[in-house]
């Protein structure tokens, strides 16, 4: 009786089996039919088709490059944008004789040395069937001639192409970047990202600045053709296309005028200034000084020009604003005053008497004060307003580094301010967890004393100070500094403006504030380190001044500018925000080597300040014309003095 | 004795499933021949590939079905493990976590998975066989899922769908409800308006290119373009042996691996492509043969599962080359040039046989 219902169980479950199975046999043959079908549909139905476009040497597909998006200031003014030019393109493995072709093709139009250095730095870095630039902006007579002559020139072509041009040369190049060649590197990084496809008709990609930061929005979607070819490789029929899709346009929050102003003022000199707008971030001017023409990167520069501005000693190719890290000096004292007070060290009837330096218990060591024969009585605001050293190395000491360096970081010290392009440093506080790591050695008092006027070892760059000016001057509210206020869709028009993003709101007492505020304030008043800012300015001023050190002072001796080398001098820095009670405006300079901030950095932030608050223009007429469309070839160099 | 203990050695074989696949993998290496410009490194190095599958296939159809049930348990939860160690300490290459380094060598335990699935089930299938319960479907659903989601977030999509395929045609044969089996695959084509909703632009782009390849012709298309232009042009009869203009002339990508169908249509035409669905239609036909042959659950199971799951190898892999399924990188059996393919397959063709030349000697009590 089991046996039968198991042999039952046993058959009825091969039953169920089996149908499933036919089930199975049913979507083979379903598939398989509809594979035969698609086969016969291809190779009979339309192989009339498929027949000539295997015989016609198949068919290409041809992307379409899309035209990169504009970059403005945040009027309007254009900063970067495209034009066809013609140029004169060889493929090496298509000609004969490189050399012959070369030869010939420079009789009938100019082919300047630089021309071929560039060609050649190109070709060693293409492959043989890539077709490489030997003659760029062509004129139509140039075009034309070469037309006539095209037979005579296998594997050299004339070819349209967009072109990125800076209209204002050097202005701005550090915020505004360029775009250059793919090399390598990008490839790998656009075959990590998925974007290879995209990128197909590319040559070039952006390299700095907001060109590097929005490469995806600038760039656009690439189009494509698939045509028909013939032997020769000529486009016969277009068989279907997609058009591409421009970039997208980029509105920067930089006023470019007030940019020009700013880089005119330094009238030579090295250095870095920002402006930001510091209720909301906007960077006004970003400005890196010596500064170079991005138009030379972009038809791939030439050694020369590249020799010129990679060795220069005054490196015009680093960012300052960004990369630059100097001492802060004694710009670093309002935020050490705010520090003391909002510990409780500090109370506003406090003062000291100044005998124009400061020792440590137990040390027979002298720090300094810049003035030497003292200050007198200081309180918390007359040290700010005369920048007395005395006053912060005795606060310094009180506070700690480790208290000290906890309350400044949130003003951004130490750490990058993350602004919208690529390269920043974060500049340095020091502490002694970060002294035993980096030097194995244990921390001293003194090294805490000179923190307190900005000194030692402590780094920042000028886009930190002037965000932590603007900080200040926003009452401790933190908004994340950027470059570019808006990206305009280039279908719709659509206009997204980027949020000001805040990052941290410090909650300072409005007392502590306030006696930080007027001290800075009394700085361009008559008695302060920088009265000639202020004179006949119109609008409140508050402001600090800085020095930072060059090469280091030994104990008896005595700093004499005149004496040093003139790269040996200290930097002037140069802190401000106006209108004090309403401030619409905060400038960070350093004038590299300008010895005093209220005198080189100082003036700079004035006119800057005066174009920005009262539209004013500076006098000097070559700074009053609208920056005109060059191309130099290369920026000039500084003679360099010798002793 | 030597020829007694070839006979014994050999009488396992099945004649009609080997001489289909000896057919199929001659016409193989020819057009691997044409392929691979007709030069012969490719074509010796398949050979030795294919002499290891052989032996491999010899030495599983002479072990009984009852040995593979019994290591069907370890061997999983060997390739789970494997799995787990991938997830964990795996060696990335091309973004994708899928490499075991072993020191010596470097393994891909989702290979593995391909087999061990299947066995697994099927070995569960039988333990419970004539208890069976709707939770019974649920626990499958575990063993299943579980290896798939491992190798899915490797990620290699491909693989996972593959290793899927062939654990749902073991707990289809072995009788899920009709009902669920509809009632999910609505419950996906409803869900699906909503899944799309919630992925990103580039996501949905990714899927787009996925199922029509002709929206990204600079990419992901211009394979299907060119293998397409192969095939049609091919025509009825081919270009014949040596002479597919698109294969010779570097047009067809992938042309010894995925893609090698399209050299094979170009140059053997309607004709040719008919005749190899025959041959293949005649592997999976005596592979259903044998699974409807089998005289227990384990073996049936099992036997089915490798049926369809050859099947669906097929013709996922031709579907593609001819541009009417998304481009998925999934070799050609037999036909594509490759060791691990063949590895698998031989394991497969060799379980087949096993169930075949033993169900006599199957105890049916």
């Amino acid at each position: 009786m089991g046996y039968s219902t198991e042999l039952k169980n046993h058959q009825n479950e091969q039953h169920k089996f089996r149908v499933r199975l036919v089930f199975l046999v049913l979507a083979v043959i379903a598939a398989f039919s509809a594979l035969a079908g698609r086969f016969y549909f291809l190779q009979v139905y339309r192989y009339d088709y498929y027949q000539t476009l295997a015989e016609n040497n198949r068919i290409s597909i041809v992307p379409i490059t899309p035209n990169r998006g504009l970059i403005s200031d945040r009027n309007g003014i254009i900063l970067a944008h495209n034009f066809f030019v013609y140029t004169l393109e060889i493929t090496p493995s298509k000609t004969d004789d490189l050399q012959d072709t070369i030869e010939e093709l420079g009789q009938l139009v100019e082919v300047s040395p630089i021309d071929l250095k560039r060609f050649k730095k190109l070709r060693s870095q293409s492959h043989t069937f890539e077709s490489i630039p030997i003659r760029t902006h062509l004129n139509e007579y140039e075009a034309a001639k070469f037309a006539v002559n095209r037979f005579r020139f296998p594997g050299v072509e004339l070819k349209s192409r967009l072109f990125r041009h800076y209209p204002y040369g050097t202005l701005g190049t550090h915020a505004i970047g360029y775009i250059s060649r793919i090399n390598e590197n990008d490839l790998k990084q656009l075959k990590e990202n998925n974007q290879l496809s995209n990128y197909k008709g590319t040559e070039h990609i952006g390299k700095a600045g907001v060109e590097q930061a929005y490469e995806e929005q600038l760039h656009g979607i690439t189009g494509f053709q698939q045509v028909e070819i013939d032997a020769d490789g000529r486009a016969v029929r277009v068989l279907s296309s997609a058009s591409p899709t421009s970039g997208n346009n980029i509105v920067l929050s930089m006023d470019a005028k007030l940019q020009e102003i700013a880089e005119h003022e330094f009238a030579g000199r090295r250095g870095a200034l920002v402006a930001i707008q510091p209720k909301t971030g906007e960077v006004l001017a970003m400005a890196s000084m010596p500064s170079f023409d991005a138009n030379l990167f972009v038809d791939g520069i030439d050694y020369d020009n590249w020799n010129l501005l990679n060795n220069s000693l005054d490196k015009p190719l680093i960012n300052r604003s960004l990369k630059g890290i100097y001492p802060p000096g004694s710009t670093f004292k309002p935020f050490v005053a705010l520090a003391g007070l909002e510990s409780g060290k500090r109370q506003p009837p406090f003062a000291i008497s100044d005998p124009g330096y400061f020792m440590l218990p137990n040390s027979r060591h002298r720090y300094r004060d810049w003035k030497p024969s003292g200050h007198g009585a200081v309180d918390m605001r007359r040290a700010i307003t005369v920048s007395c050293d005395t006053f912060f190395y005795g606060l310094a000491m009180e506070l700690g580094i480790d208290r000290l360096t906890d309350f400044v970081r949130h003003f951004g010290f130490g750490e990058k301010t993350n602004i919208d392009i690529q390269g920043e440093l974060s500049g340095l506080l020091p502490t002694p967890a970060w002294k035993k790591k980096r030097f194995k050695q244990p921390w001293y008092m003194g090294e805490t004393v000179i923190v307190g006027i900005g000194q030692g070892y402590t780094l920042v760059t000028p886009m930190q100070l002037a965000h932590a000016t603007a900080m200040l001057a926003n009452s401790g509210k933190s908004i994340r500094p950027h470059l570019v206020n808006a990206i305009v869709n280039s279908k719709t028009n659509q206009v997204s403006l980027l949020p000001h993003a805040i990052a941290d709101q410090l909650n300072l007492s409005a007392n502590n504030l306030e006696i930080v505020k007027l001290g800075m304030m009394d700085v361009t008043q008559p008695g302060g380190t920088a009265a000639a800012i202020g004179t006949n300015a119109g609008y409140l001023i508050a402001a600090k001044t800085g020095t930072a050190q060059v090469v280091g002072i030994k104990q008896n001796e005595k700093y004499n500018e005149k004496l040093i080398n003139e790269r040996h001098r200290d930097h002037a820095w140069f802190i401000s925000y106006a209108p004090a009670e309403d401030p619409k405006i905060a400038v960070a300079v350093i004038v590299e080597n300008g010895s005093h901030g209220g005198s080189t950095a100082g003036p700079i932030a004035r006119k800057v300040m005066d174009y920005y608050l009262l539209g004013k223009v500076p006098v000097d007429p070559a700074a009053a014309a609208v920056p005109e469309v060059t191309i130099t070839n290369a920026p000039e160099v500084e003679e360099e003095p010798h002793d | 004795m030597i020829r007694q203990l070839i006979v014994r050695f050999i009488r396992h074989v099945d004649s009609v499933l080997l001489a289909t696949v000896l057919m199929v993998l001659v016409v193989a290496l020819m057009v691997l021949y044409s392929a691979s410009g007709q030069a012969l490194t490719k074509v010796n190095a398949q050979i030795v590939n294919i002499m290891i599958m052989m032996g491999v296939m010899l030495l599983v159809a002479n072990t009984q079905p009852q040995f593979i049930e019994r290591i069907a348990l370890p061997v999983y939860l060997f390739g789970l493990t494997l799995l787990l160690a991938v997830a964990l300490i795996g060696d990335i290459s091309h973004g994708a976590r899928r490499w075991l380094n072993l020191g010596v060598t470097k393994i891909q335990p989702s290979e593995l998975m391909k087999l061990a699935v299947p066995i697994m089930l099927s070995w569960y299938f039988s333990k419970r066989e004539s208890m069976l319960r709707t939770g019974d479907y649920l626990v499958a659903g575990v063993i299943l899922l579980v290896p798939v989601l491992l190798i899915a977030k490797q990620p290699d999509l491909g693989t996972a769908t593959l290793v899927f395929a062939s654990g749902f045609f073991v707990i289809f044969l072995a009788g899920l409800s009709w009902k669920f089996i509809f009632g999910s695959a609505i419950a996906f084509g409803a869900a699906l308006p909503i899944l799309w909703s919630m992925l990103h632009d580039y996501q949905r782009r990714r899927v787009e290119i996925l199922v029509d390849p002709s929206q990204d012709p600079l990419g992901a298309g211009y394979h299907i373009i060119q293998a397409t232009i192969a095939i049609g042009s091919g025509g009825m009869t081919g270009k014949g042996w040596l002479n597919g203009t698109q294969s010779q002339l570097d047009f067809v990508p992938e042309r010894t691996t995925d893609f090698i169908f399209a050299v094979f249509a170009e140059e053997f035409g309607l004709v040719g492509c008919c005749l190899l669905l025959l041959l293949f239609t005649i592997i999976i036909g005596r592979a259903f043969i044998i699974a409807s042959q089998a005289k227990n659950t384990f073996s049936r199971l099992l036997a089915g599962s490798i049926a369809a799951t050859f099947f669906t190898y097929c013709f996922v892999n031709m579907g593609m080359v001819s541009g009417i399924l998304p481009v998925v990188g999934i070799p050609l059996p037999l036909v594509s040039y490759g060791g691990t393919s063949l590895l698998t397959l031989g394991l497969s063709l060799g379980l087949l046989m096993s169930v075949q030349s033993h169900k006599r000697l199957v105890a049916t009590d």
